[in-house]
């Protein structure tokens, strides 16, 4: 674990990427925000995963509760919502600049309130399992989430609800949505940073490290880890209200809790970067995406063979990471000092050092 | 709500539909027990859960869906299938699961269910995603006047299915490898030592495991319909049973395999079947609180 806070150099090159990078590729934005969205994914996955030891199979949950929560705001504070969701696609209904605007914000805070909250509702029923268990249990969460939403008739059901139009240009609201999920992602660099130098990060290190062990050193392990959950979900709801306002339409199975595409994303890019690194989840989602639009774009009708093929690669032979893999060859980068081996201390004082090849 | 109050009240009313559910679903139940016995196997004796079970089944299927577009007897893809399975069971083997069988075990879920995606759109890509059903040209039986009917394809899917369940357990009981599985399951290290090949015994487990998904698959087939997406469904399914039942509890897992028919049948009946996905999500969820509860009472974690 790291105690430093982030340099401020980092921090410098952080928001001139950000905020450059749409400047630069106007005709990317909206690719750029998605990427801002993975980095968020995979970064809130790693509290949970990498952090705490517990690999969740259905965070994706909280990304479509998130969603749904903001879109019955927003549309809630000023029309009935099964009015609108059954008549959304017959009638044209309009929002003024003051109503979209108000409505987006009070539902972007109450879309993260209120996946926090379902997060520790959720917790009573995943948190007394563990390994197998728990990833089997969370993706019955995020499929039963699909599943009650798609029969919800009051909630536009399977045929999902049309989210109030922005009104503006759409290079503007390219530029809108671009920022908001740039900031979402810097917001949450900056906190888990933090967090993760706090007494809590050593919690939850300590609960991944021997859960038993830990409890019975006194940490009340099951607050530690509704709290992480709660943190987990409560970004990710953001996120989930900030992208169904993106797309402007919402649906259940395949936009919303959508469990085979971004949920396991998720999952792939923090393998792929380094589980329980900070900076793998965002490394991991930046070679991740990548990699997805290439395949998407030329390999298109076999992108999700090609998906599932790497996860059996990444997940078979390539384990640690780019960021893990980093760490174990250059250790001293990483400012951890490795000890040298008790034989070759004894072979050196004998005078038999061993050849630096050998010497593994 | 009152669609399905109706559908109680019917139940009510006739109790005689309730038998013919019933027969249906242990009917049904039996080819969840078979393929549930398959998981429970690789689950005991490599400690592997296998998130591609469902989707092994929906290749058997696609097997006999093929024979019967060709005029073959759906029926005859059994041993087909068998013989398909066990050759992709066995590369499967080769080039994933060996290496994961020592990892950690969310590395062995993550890894079977990136398997499961590959064959789900190989499916897809092959054979289109329409729902498809290989129709063996069986009558439809009723009894009770009428009252009880019943596809002949269902009772020739139990037959088949208690068929070759019998098969396994006696090959289990009887032959020398099924010994050497049975061994390396109660303790792979003493197995090791005693000179049992245990990597020969988990590459076989695998195979068979596949192969005896290959057999369900071709009656999943004739007695309902194959679909490349519908495997997630099994694999879930498949998982409730082995949970409710734990694992080494060979007898548990085939009665919650027929109880999992039964519900489903009922629920179908009460519900509609467009709940039929839900169900099964919400029974896990339940079956997963349950086990928590039954530990909770001893002091430990559901692992």
């Amino acid at each position: 674990m790291n105690r430093t806070p982030l340099h401020p150099l980092t921090i410098g090159v952080l928001l001139l990427a950000g905020i450059a990078a749409p400047l630069l590729f106007p005709a990317y934005t909206n690719q750029a925000a998605v990427l801002w969205l993975m980095i968020v994914f995979a970064s809130t996955w790693d509290i949970l995963g990498g952090q705490m030891g517990y690999n969740s199979l259905g965070n994706i949950f909280f990304f479509g509760a998130g969603m749904y929560t903001s879109a019955v705001v927003q549309i809630g504070l000023f029309y009935d919502v099964g009015m609108y969701t059954s008549g959304a696609r017959t009638t044209h209904i309009v929002f003024t600049t003051a109503q979209y605007f108000s409505g987006f914000a009070l539902g972007t805070i109450a879309g993260g309130i209120g996946a926090a909250a379902l997060a520790l509702v959720t917790s009573w029923i995943v948190f007394g399992l563990r390994g197998p268990y728990f990833a089997i249990g969370t993706l019955g969460v995020a499929v039963a989430g699909a599943e009650l939403i798609a029969s919800w008739e009051w909630l536009g059901a399977a045929a999902g609800i049309s989210m109030p139009v922005f009104p503006g240009a759409p290079e503007t609201q390219k530029l809108f949505f671009y920022f908001l999920l740039f900031g979402l992602a810097f917001v949450v660099l900056i906190f888990l940073r933090w967090l993760y130098s706090t007494n809590f990060g050593l919690a939850i290190n300590a609960i991944r490290d021997d859960e038993e062990k830990a409890e019975a050193m006194g940490l009340y392990t099951r607050r530690y880890k509704r709290v992480a959950w709660s943190i987990s979900a409560f970004f990710l709801g953001i996120a989930g209200a900030i992208f169904g306002n993106m797309t402007g339409f919402i649906e259940p199975r395949d936009i919303a809790f959508p469990t085979t595409t971004f949920n396991i994303f998720m999952i792939l890019m923090v393998l792929l970067g380094g589980k329980g690194t900070f900076w793998g989840p965002v490394v991991g989602a930046i070679v991740f995406d990548v990699i997805k639009e290439v395949t998407w774009t030329y390999f298109l009708g076999w992108q999700f063979v090609t998906l599932g093929l790497l996860i059996v690669i990444i997940v078979v032979y390539f384990q640690q990471g780019i960021v893990g893999w980093l760490m174990e060859k250059y250790p001293a980068r990483f400012g951890i000092r490795v000890a040298p081996k008790q034989s070759d201390q004894y072979a050196r004082g004998l005078g038999l050092a061993p050849h630096p090849e050998v010497a593994e | 709500m009152e669609q399905v109050l109706a559908n109680i009240s019917v139940l009510a009313a006739m109790p005689i539909f309730n038998l013919g559910l019933l027969i249906d679903g242990l009917l049904v139940g039996s080819i969840f027990a078979l393929a549930a016995y398959g998981l429970a196997l690789v689950w005991g004796v490599m400690n592997v859960k296998n998130l591609a079970q469902g989707d092994f089944i929906m290749i058997g299927g696609y097997i006999a869906w093929s024979l019967g577009r060709h005029g073959i007897d759906p029926l005859l893809g059994i041993p087909v299938a068998i013989v398909v399975l066990w050759g992709i069971g066995w590369a499967l083997y080769r080039t994933v699961i060996s290496k994961v069988i020592t990892r950690d075990l969310f590395t062995s879920l993550l890894a079977t269910f990136g398997i499961a995606i590959v064959i789900q759109q190989g499916l897809n890509l092959a054979f289109g995603p329409d729902t498809q059903s290989a129709n063996a040209d069986l009558p439809t039986l009723s009894f009770a006047g009428e009252l009880i009917t019943i596809a002949a394809a269902r009772v020739v899917g139990f037959v088949f299915a208690i068929l070759i369940a019998v098969a396994v357990i006696l090959f289990m009981k009887k032959s020398r490898m099924g010994q050497a599985i049975r061994a390396t399951a109660q303790d792979a290290r003493a197995a090791r030592v005693l000179g049992i090949d245990t990597e020969k015994v988990y590459s076989f487990t695998f195979c068979l495991n596949a192969a005896i998904c290959g057999a369900a698959g071709v009656l999943v087939a004739v007695v309902w319909n194959v679909q490349p997406f519908l495997g997630t469904t099994y694999s879930i399914r498949l998982f409730v049973i082995v949970t409710a039942a734990g694992f080494g509890n060979l007898p548990g897992v085939i009665a919650a395999g027929f109880g999992m028919g039964v519900f489903e049948q009922f629920g179908g009946f009460v519900l509609g079947a467009q709940f039929q996905q839900a169900l099964i999500v919400l029974l896990l969820l339940a079956v997963l609180a349950v086990r928590q509860l039954q530990q909770l009472r001893v002091r430990q974690a559901v692992q």
